[in-house]
């Protein structure tokens, strides 16, 4: 055992109210300059959707992140190390800026400056990158609330794959609508393939805490992990020729504040802690044979940070005890692995990604009392969680490779707190038979409503 | 530990051995540690390459500030400078705890806000004072003539030609910079001349929601004030006023704050968009549900809200009040017949006018409510007793007179009366048992066409005071279609019943909401008030409320609300959030900004009048102000064209109307005072002669326009303009896209005069704007002031949404040539008095004032009876049949003056809200030493408000939100009055001053104030009317309970006197246009237009910012649904343009399955300043999206003059309601656009 330390966020998607107040912040503070106007570390996606760049997910053909060969080893999608690195001056699989967007500005100056004429002014589009006049034909967050679903929707990779199983899984049409938000930072992989592809030496992760970086300096412009990341959350900066990527705010976070998208979710959906893992397991997890596995092999290899022999470990690793008690009191690690209502995105990736989500429920009532249930009765949620309006596959597809059942337990427990809590909110006796049925008790129940909604400042981060 | 190697890898392994040796051996170039597994580097040290983004992170200073957008956001923001220039922005997090088991206000912000920082040094900027170059032309070249700025102006504007040629050039460019001196001196120029020429009445003032920034708003307002120009409304202008709110509770609006949601175990959130329009609040949305809170969300589109909605009512756009309407027959029939739940009884009883005895009058052989039986019918003759009201007490069964009603007002026999404690009396609900019943008619409104329909019910009746007489709630009843044994009348044989109104199998084919759906929400939402003491709240939004018939909506909504007990709790009742009016230190602003401590009356106008009548929208009315009445009214209305209801609304005192006369009121007054003492007698018997007129009923006459017009922290024609073509056309003369008819002969007003020809165009002198942007309006302006930023001042801010105050602060020194709006204004004054001093001098004005809301003047019109003295039914009496006349000095030389410090009316007569009055003596004596005194001329020895700063600190030493010493003297006044404990609410503030450092330094919370109807006392969360369920302090109306019925004779003539569904306006019927779904050639359709708010700006500002255009489509758009897409073969992102009567909207198309055929959305100030192209319609550029809507007024908005239905500012007028339009879709031919 190899215990280190690695500092993660949870978003509780079931609190996102799609703002992008995260991306805005973000964009302000690290990338609102030249080279990267197109650039989002943080950018939120409506789903369903193509996400940004468009159709990221589909690895056949970015191919991003790893993929397990016939010898039970992990290799990059992309290709091997060695074949990388002899063939180091091909081009890399990219998305171009049509992926991503072409960037624009308006002529904003001729409101100001334009003559005496025959109508308003106005400031037309043109081209951040050209500087000619340019039509806007796709965007950041184009299909953001739905726009355009029924168009651009069945392109999105994971609607195609349901719908290979079942055409009627996902329908854009106004009966049958559904969406929900989608916000995303570098995952700072503990199996980081971006790092694992930059011929340079360039990526690292950073021994202390895990944060993924991208040494400027070192940095030659391979673009190699922009391929590699299966995120797609390394960018290429066209004016200085190098790789930038979310930084998790380590300028921040070294001072003890929280990153900026964390503290400017005006949702309150974002949680940031230590994770204390066990890095000897880390190849071994990332490779199970199963895809359906890859989440509880992520979830083993994090430590209790409250075990005597993991503290004991990490002290000989020198984690400096105030860390320790920081893993003692990680929001995040409660909510992944002590709760288990938390979930990796995107598992079958292998980078044993580090930002989890909390899956939406809702909403959830409305399909039952269509059959006649009342659906405020947690006997009656637990069995409809296959008929919410967000299909559970489409969510088992983004966070544990298609397996629905954990998923469903997740809806099952968040279902279970909204009503246990209701009894209590009313002040009628409290049925403990709900918190029971999914295997918690009601103090754990009451516990997990406090960290998620009453959510204080210092108890998020 | 063993150091595992490739060939014993239990812990897995990559790629292949081959790969393994060569990363092993490359190991050892590098200062990095590597995995054992090889599987990752680590690195310590050597992290040069971060240090850019450390750089970056760095700053010298973080500065607290806000944003003055009128949002309701009214978040604390983080500024961040590095080497004097602003760099991005983050919220705040240090709002006081709202205690250990609720989440906090932290963050507070939005994507809108973090963006701000953009302008700030953006190429939208404005950067220097510019004017039209035209016209800059013309007044140096008249100046050098002439040797007088005034003169200047005069000769310039009073040359056809010479005004025609800058007029038409406005909007079209050709601004040139100018210096500060020259913009200002043009300004006051101008404003001295239309003085001198047509009167201070022509000047007006637009600058909407003062919370957003209390101290720029007041500034201008003050100095407006002062020289007797006309400050226009904005709240009812928005329609962002529920109407019903002044008619149900007799107050503006007050709603709970956002953390008072948590409280609430029933959420149902109708016609508003929580996430985009409240987004720094939505957090208590989501986290109220793991309380176990149930949500509900009724929206006509798959709306933001909705994804976290257990149940999703998807109601038709405008059918919501048919869905509330089916609702209340269920809680009727379920919660008050067929069982009743002691606890709404008794609500009911105490809080509502439910019990209250109401005339049956005959007519066509049944009967028709008619008006509240008073004392007076009992034969009381004291004062007052026409306004007090008589219920049945149970105990006796005879009729009494309570306490609470607006007869104990003002009375000097209701001192200690003023309240609602029933003492031994318990009232009489139903007189169901008595021996009489009458069948009763009542109006419907449920054709697809809005025309009316009458209902027969049967309802129990007795005879009191030789009177047939039944109870409020006994109507309600029969309103409903709720039928009890015994009662005469066409009644629904059960919810099934589809035929008879307000069933739920009724509301099915006009809302497409399943009836069993509606059953279920009813009684569950009526259930858990029961259980959880009215812990139900329904959130209300602008997309239910700013509906032609919005009012009636709103209070069908109400209605649940009022039967269920969850009014006046913490935790349920109304949440109406459209528009931020609430300004928490309301008492220190609006002295202020009405400049009330120099001279008083201020003059205040309804927005959508003015607008209306000044833009010539009334010249393009379709249809007769009868066309909307009642079937059982008694024609009140026939002959009249809406602007003759405006016309006796202003004559009969209900309503404000400036400009005022056809004359120069300055010379009004020189007239009247020369004629003796009595100016208001003297004006009264002019009127009545006709030797004097009211402008209003011949406004387009041009002695009757408004000359001047400043905008500031406004976009009034980018944004709000209501027929925005119209303003363009005829108040400013330039060009416009505008294609309506005129009304057609026959429908032309009775009373007001219509001038033969064309309306007139370019009826504005000067417009002025101060902004710090380009806009639609500083496009058309004639002279643009450049304006300081929200993170370049000092200023204050509040909102509904939490129960702070906290300020704005500069962060920067101000660039380019930018001012403070404090500034700019005190600039203009001291330019303006020192041009007064020849031109002007000191002269008397008249002013016109109606009867308002919390004066006795609310008492001047008995039952309601609408007696016009103009056609001989009274006698017209200043300030009970007509407007009040008041004689007001205005010594111009000293404008700048009494700008600059506070005047001596405060130490006299002191501050009057809500007919409390408090005495600022302490105060006064702690401003001028705190603030220091103003040395020589008109403000000698007074407190100095001469700067931003000082202007807000007497904002806040004069509120009794902010001053608890002020709190608990205006409480000790209601306790008189009322006979009730109320100050201990404020007890133990006395010593809290919250002064302007304090909101500096961190947000403040407020002290509980008369100033509003809820408590904060404890630290709990604040809910509106909770001092009156628990204090038993009256509402502000007729019967001092929560009304469901309006009595007015107006509102019987529309048929509204009880809650009802209306259709929304059939715009085929009233203006020709085709009718939605129309479907042309497969090339065009016809849908419903709404203009919701967008996620990416708050009104027009942001929509130009680039973030939020990266983020979003990058321009306007129109949101279709696929099957009207389809229809007319639109794809996603095509241009389209929609076309009506009133204007055409160029725009590129979203298609999606979020919303349902028959509507597009068409978010809210999407302006014409960006990506905006000429128009395929009229090859002239596209308009904004009200460019397709148009002003249309709603009688029953003017009345005045009775209890709760009097005028107040932003309180009581017409509203701006704009969902009613519809429009033509169609795509364009070309998809080459051309600017």
């Amino acid at each position: 055992m190899k215990v280190m330390a690695q500092l993660g966020m949870v978003m509780n998607l079931d609190k996102c109210i799609g703002c992008h107040t995260c991306s805005v912040t973000c964009k302000q503070a690290w990338t609102n300059r030249a080279g990267v106007e197109y650039v989002w570390f943080n950018n939120v996606e409506t789903r369903p959707g193509q996400g940004y760049p468009r159709r990221y997910q589909d690895q056949e053909k970015w191919r991003g992140g790893w993929v397990r060969n016939r010898r039970g080893r992990l290799t990059l999608k992309a290709g091997g190390r060695l074949r990388k690195l002899l063939s180091i001056f091909a081009n890399p699989v990219l998305p171009n800026i049509r992926d991503y967007y072409e960037p624009w500005t308006y002529d904003y100056q001729n409101l100001t400056s334009a003559p005496l004429g025959d109508d308003f002014p106005v400031a037309a589009p043109k081209s951040l990158l050209t500087g000619e006049p340019m039509a806007i034909e796709w965007g950041a967050n184009w299909d953001d609330d739905l726009g355009g679903a029924p168009e651009h929707g069945p392109a999105d990779p994971i609607v195609q794959r349901l719908r290979r199983e079942c055409e009627d899984k996902v329908r854009f049409d106004y009966e049958r609508a559904f969406m929900f938000f989608l916000p995303r930072i570098c995952e700072h992989c503990l199996n980081p393939s971006c790092v694992a592809s930059c011929p340079s030496g360039a990526m690292y992760k950073r021994v202390e805490d895990g944060i993924v970086l991208v040494d400027q300096d070192q940095c030659r412009g391979w673009r190699m992990c922009v391929t590699g990341c299966p995120y797609k959350k390394v960018y290429f900066n066209h004016r200085t020729g190098k790789a930038e990527k979310c930084t998790f705010c380590y300028p921040r976070v070294e001072v003890g504040l929280p990153t900026v998208c964390s503290e400017t979710c005006v949702g309150r959906l974002r949680y940031i802690g230590l994770f204390l893992y066990d890095a000897d397991r880390v190849t071994q997890a990332a490779s199970v044979a199963d895809e359906h596995d890859l989440y509880q092999a992520q979830l083993d290899i994090l430590l209790d940070p409250t075990d005597p022999e993991v503290i004991a470990g990490a002290r000989a690793e020198g984690i400096p005890e105030d860390w320790l008690d920081a893993a003692r009191r990680s929001p995040v690690y409660r909510l992944a692995k002590e709760y288990r209502v938390a979930l990796p995105l995107h598992p079958e990736f292998r980078t044993m990604p580090m930002v989890w989500y909390i899956p939406p429920l809702s909403p959830v009532v409305e399909r039952l009392t269509e059959t006649g249930h009342d659906g405020e009765r947690a006997g009656n949620l637990f069995g409809a969680i296959d008929a919410l309006r967000i299909p559970v596959e489409y969510l088992a597809e983004l966070f544990t490779a298609g397996d629905p059942e954990p998923v469903r337990r997740v809806l099952r427990t968040l279902a279970a707190m909204r009503s246990y809590l209701r009894d209590i909110t009313l002040e009628r006796p409290a049925d403990e038979s709900i918190p029971a049925e999914v295997g918690m008790t009601g103090g754990q129940l009451t516990e997990l409503y406090r960290l998620l909604a009453i959510a204080k400042y210092e108890d998020r981060y | 530990m063993p150091e595992p190697g490739p060939h014993h890898h239990a812990g897995g392994a990559l790629d292949s051995p081959a790969t393994d040796a060569l990363l092993r051996t490359g190991r050892f170039f590098t200062r990095r540690d590597t995995s054992a597994d090889l599987r990752a580097v680590y690195r310590e040290g050597g992290r040069e390459g971060d240090v850019f983004y450390r750089d970056r992170w760095s700053h010298d200073k973080v500065v607290r500030s806000t944003h003055g957008v009128n949002c309701t956001g009214s978040c604390s923001w983080k500024v961040y400078v590095k080497d004097g220039i602003i760099t991005w922005e983050t919220q705040q997090t240090d709002y006081p705890s709202v205690g250990p088991d609720s989440p906090e206000y932290e963050p507070r912000g939005c994507p809108r806000g973090a963006a701000f920082s953009w302008y700030t040094y953006s190429p939208t900027r404005v950067r220097y004072p510019y004017a039209r170059g035209v016209l800059v032309d013309m007044y140096r070249e008249a100046k050098a003539r002439l040797g007088d700025p005034v003169e200047a102006w005069a000769e310039i504007t009073g040359d056809p030609d010479k005004r025609r040629r800058y007029q038409s050039a406005r909007g079209k460019g050709g601004h040139v910079r100018v210096s500060w001196d020259e913009a200002v001196e043009i300004v006051a120029a101008a404003h001295v001349h239309t003085i001198r020429a047509y009167g201070p009445d022509r000047i007006a003032g637009f600058s909407p929601i003062p919370a957003m920034s209390m101290v720029s708003h007041a500034v201008g307002s003050r100095f407006i004030e002062l020289i007797g120009g006309a400050m226009t409304s904005f709240y009812d202008w928005y329609a962002d006023l529920p109407v019903a709110s002044p008619q149900v509770f007799g107050d503006q609006t007050d709603v709970p704050e956002s953390g008072d949601w948590w409280n609430a175990t029933y959420l149902v959130m109708w016609g508003s968009n929580v996430p985009v329009t409240r987004t720094p609040d939505a957090h208590w949305m989501a986290e109220a549900r793991y309380k176990g809170q149930k949500v509900v969300v009724v929206s006509p589109d798959y709306a933001d809200n909705t994804k976290f909605a257990d149940t999703w009512l998807p109601a038709q756009p405008g059918t919501d009040g048919a869905l509330a309407m089916a609702m209340g027959h269920v809680v009727l029939k379920e919660f008050f017949v067929e069982r009743r739940v002691p606890f709404f009884v008794d609500y009911v009883r105490r809080y509502t006018d439910l019990p209250f005895l109401v005339t049956l009058d005959a007519r066509d052989g049944g009967y028709v409510p008619g008006k509240f039986l008073t004392a007076a019918d009992l034969g009381e003759e004291d004062e007052g007793a026409a306004w007090r009201t008589v219920l049945l007490d149970g105990r006796t069964g005879e009729p009494v007179v309570p306490n609470g009603s607006l007869g104990f007002r003002y009375t000097e026999s209701g001192v200690g009366r003023w309240n609602l404690d029933l003492g031994e009396v318990s009232p009489q609900l139903t007189l169901l048992g008595s021996s009489d019943v009458a069948e009763v008619l009542l109006p419907r409104f449920d054709a697809i066409d809005g025309s009316g329909g009458v209902l027969c019910r049967g309802v129990p009746a007795r005879r009191v005071a030789g009177r047939l007489v039944t109870t409020v709630f006994d109507l309600m009843l029969a309103q409903y279609g709720v039928h009890r044994e015994g009662l005469p009348g066409t009644w629904p044989s059960g919810y099934e019943d589809a035929a008879e109104p307000y069933t739920p199998a009724w509301q099915e084919p006009i809302t497409s909401v399943p009836a069993e759906q509606v059953v279920g929400v009813a009684r569950e939402m009526a259930r858990n008030a029961e259980e959880s003491d009215g812990r139900t709240m329904i959130i209300m939004g602008a997309g239910i409320c700013q509906w032609f018939h919005g009012d009636a909506t709103y209070r069908a909504v109400l209605a649940l609300l009022m039967l269920t007990g969850s009014m006046g709790r913490n935790g349920g009742g109304w949440a109406h959030y459209v528009g931020q009016e609430k300004c928490r230190p309301a008492t220190g602003w609006a002295t202020m900004a009405m400049a009330t401590d120099w001279q008083r009356p201020p003059r205040q106008m309804i927005g959508t009048a003015y607008w209306y009548t000044h833009t010539d929208q009334w010249r393009y009315d379709g249809y007769r102000a009868d066309a909307l009445a009642s079937p059982l009214g008694s024609g009140r209305f026939a002959g009249m064209h809406t602007i003759d209801t405006l016309a006796l609304a202003t004559r009969l005192g209900w309503m404000p109307s400036y400009p005022q006369f056809d004359r120069n009121p300055l010379d009004v007054a020189d007239e009247a005072q020369a004629a003796g003492p009595d100016v208001a007698a003297h004006v009264a018997g002019r009127l009545r002669d006709g030797r004097l007129r009211f402008a209003i009923e011949d406004p387009d006459a041009p002695a009757n326009w408004p000359r001047c017009l400043t905008l500031w922290r406004a976009n009034l024609l980018g944004s709000s303009a209501k027929g925005d073509e119209y303003f363009l056309k005829h108040l400013l003369g330039t060009h416009n896209n505008l294609m309506a008819e005129q009304t057609p002969p026959d429908r032309r007003p009775r009373d007001v005069s219509w001038p033969d020809g064309d309306p007139p165009e370019g009826k504005l002198d000067l417009l002025l704007s101060l902004d710090f942007r380009m806009t639609s309006s500083t496009l058309l302006s004639d002279v643009v002031l450049p304006a300081a930023t929200w993170y370049e001042k000092h200023d204050l801010n509040t909102t509904d949404m939490h129960p702070f105050v906290h300020a704005f602060n500069p962060a920067i020194d101000l660039p380019f040539e930018s001012r403070t709006d404090f500034d700019a204004f005190h600039a203009i004054a001291r330019r303006f008095s020192e041009l007064a001093r020849t031109h002007l001098g000191v002269r008397h004005d008249v002013v016109a004032v109606p009867l308002q809301h919390d004066t006795p003047g609310e008492t001047a019109q008995p039952g309601g009876r609408v007696l016009d003295w103009r056609a001989g039914e009274c006698e017209p009496v200043p300030g009970r049949t007509m407007p009040n006349f008041v004689l007001v000095e205005r010594d111009y030389p000293a404008v700048a003056d009494k700008l600059a410090s506070l005047g001596p009316l405060l130490d006299r007569l002191g501050m009057t809200t809500k007919a409390v009055t408090y005495q600022p003596d302490e105060e006064l004596r702690y401003l001028a030493a705190k603030n220091g005194v103003m040395l020589g001329g008109a403000g000698d020895g007074r407190p100095a408000i001469d700067t931003d700063a000082k202007l807000a600190e007497a904002i806040l030493a004069l509120s009794a939100t902010t001053n608890g010493r002020l709190a608990v003297q205006g409480f000790r006044q209601l306790e008189r009055r009322t006979g009730q404990r109320l100050a201990d609410l404020a007890e133990g503030s006395e010593e809290k001053r919250i002064t302007f450092a304090d909101t500096q330094a961190r947000p403040v919370p407020v002290i509980t104030s008369p100033e509003w109807s809820g408590s904060e006392t404890g630290g709990r969360r604040y809910a509106p009317f909770t001092v009156n369920t628990e204090r038993l302090k009256p509402w502000h109306t007729l019967t001092g309970r929560m009304h469901f019925l309006l009595d007015h004779d107006w509102m019987h003539e529309m048929g509204e006197a009880l809650p009802l569904y209306r259709t929304p306006l059939d715009m085929h019927k009233l203006f020709g246009e085709p009718t939605p779904g129309e479907v042309r050639d497969g090339a065009s359709v016809t849908v419903r237009y709404l203009t919701p708010h967008s996620k990416w700006s708050i009104h027009s500002e942001y929509q130009d910012n680039l973030f939020m255009l990266a983020l979003s489509r990058g321009g306007p758009v129109v949101w279709m649904s696929v099957p009207d897409a389809a229809g007319i073969g639109v794809a996603d992102n095509d241009w389209v343009e929609a076309v009506n009567r009133n204007g055409v909207l160029v725009a590129r198309a979203v298609v999606t399955h979020r919303l349902p055929p028959g509507m597009v959305f068409v978010y809210h100030a999407q302006e014409r300043v960006v990506n905006v192209p000429r128009s395929e319609a009229t090859g002239r550029r596209g308009g904004i999206h009200n460019s397709l809507t148009r002003i249309l007024v709603k009688p029953t908005h003017l009345i005045g003059g009775y209890a709760q239905l009097s005028f107040a500012f932003n309180y009581l007028g017409p509203t701006g309601n704009q969902r009613d339009e519809v429009t033509v879709i169609r795509r364009r031919t070309s998809q080459e656009v051309r600017y």
